[in-house]
């Protein structure tokens, strides 16, 4: 095909393409994701039974608020990322914020407890599976996300995977907050931040084959 | 590029005809001439990556970056591909609109357009005075009219060239 032609015939495909944004690109994948991760939760593992006395309980709310402040500057960074020219900008070190307080939190905690409580508060009774379930209800949000960006154009393969890993697990994390029952807070930024980081991991590695155009 | 987004054919051919001659410069540049066949297939397959993928310009980003950008991936892709490795730096962002092979033939086109906008008097004073490569004084004579006035017919027409260019670039 002569290039001439092909200007023409691109040309002539001139519509409008204000609807088709990078953001709501990204929200579609991530929120068809998310559908099937509750599924996945509710019928593979189930809502904790406790759901509504939990409810009036800080930790409770301190595990969402953590997935959560993650999950917003993922979605910061790969709406950037998700551009040819795009960069992390502030979104990359702000990441540091939810871990740092989550660890001060964690430390505080420690720090008043016994020696033998310690020990259960950093593994609980579900630390075994927190983190592989974490992975497996944070898959079809992974998928969704890969499957928007592929529409969109990243540069840096590595970087974007890690970055929309980093967002399903974070997304993941949430949804499977509704079934852990786990509440202290060294639990939390251990097994929690692991969970997230595999995803993170698996991004990175998946990056390179899967978003290329 | 904000034209043909909003779905302005006209603006958007003549946008793609300036890249195809910016593009092509580059990945000749970049292959060498001896691989103008490759380089007329990335021109092509960039050309449809930014088409497909035209809702990922940010616009209130410069947008020779976001071209550079496709087309410095699209040159990366080729190499990796072709296991070859990019032995040159390939950060070279000012050079992709350094250098077009269409550029001088576009230069006078545009300049022949944005002058017929011009009154005739101050088009021929801009003719003389920028582009005749004549002095203010020589100008004043040949047109008959003082030398300030020559000055100041120049200064207006260019303000005024000026302010054009920049509504049809925004």
């Amino acid at each position: 095909m002569r290039t001439d032609d092909l200007i023409d015939a691109l040309a002539s495909d001139a519509v409008p393409s204000t609807g088709e944004s990078v953001g709501r690109t990204l929200v579609l994948g991530l929120a068809l994701g998310a559908v099937v991760s509750i599924a996945v939760m509710v019928l593979w593992l189930g809502v904790r039974p406790d759901l509504m006395p939990a409810m009036r309980t800080g930790p409770f709310w301190m595990k969402f608020a953590y997935a959560l402040s993650v999950a917003a500057l993922g979605f910061g960074l790969v709406e950037r990322l998700a551009r040819p020219d795009g960069d992390g900008g502030v979104f990359g070190p702000m990441l540091l914020g939810p871990l740092g307080v989550m660890t001060a939190l964690a430390i505080y905690q420690l720090w008043g407890a016994s020696e033998e409580a310690r020990m259960h508060m950093m593994m609980g009774h579900t630390y075994q599976v927190c983190a592989r379930n974490i992975v497996i209800v944070s898959a079809p949000i992974f998928l969704g996300l890969f499957w928007a960006m592929r529409a969109l154009a990243p540069t840096r393969l590595t970087l974007a995977g890690a970055v929309a890993g980093l967002l399903a697990g974070a997304a993941g994390t949430f949804i499977y907050a509704f079934h852990c029952d786990e509440s202290a807070a060294p639990f939390v930024v251990i097994w929690y931040t692991l969970g997230i980081a595999a995803v993170g991991v698996l991004g990175a590695l998946m990056g390179r084959s899967l978003l290329r155009w | 590029m904000v034209r043909s987004l909003a779905g302005d054919a006209a603006a958007y051919a003549t946008l793609l005809r300036r890249l195809n001659g910016h593009l092509r410069a580059y990945y000749l540049r970049r292959l060498g001439s001896g691989r103008a066949a490759d380089a007329e297939d990335l021109l092509q397959e960039t050309l449809i990556a930014m088409h497909a993928r035209r809702s990922t310009y940010d616009t209130t980003r410069p947008f020779t970056a976001w071209v550079h950008s496709i087309a410095r991936y699209k040159l990366i892709d080729h190499f990796r591909r072709n296991r070859r490795r990019a032995e040159e730096p390939l950060d070279d962002m000012d050079q992709l609109f350094a250098v077009s092979d269409s550029n001088a033939v576009e230069a006078r086109i545009d300049v022949d357009r944005l002058l017929q906008r011009l009154s005739a008097k101050s088009r021929r004073l801009v003719r003389d005075v920028k582009l005749r490569g004549l002095s203010t004084v020589e100008a004043a004579q040949q047109n008959s009219i003082s030398e300030s006035a020559v000055k100041v017919g120049v200064h207006r027409a260019l303000k005024s060239l000026g302010a054009e260019i920049q509504d049809e670039e925004s």
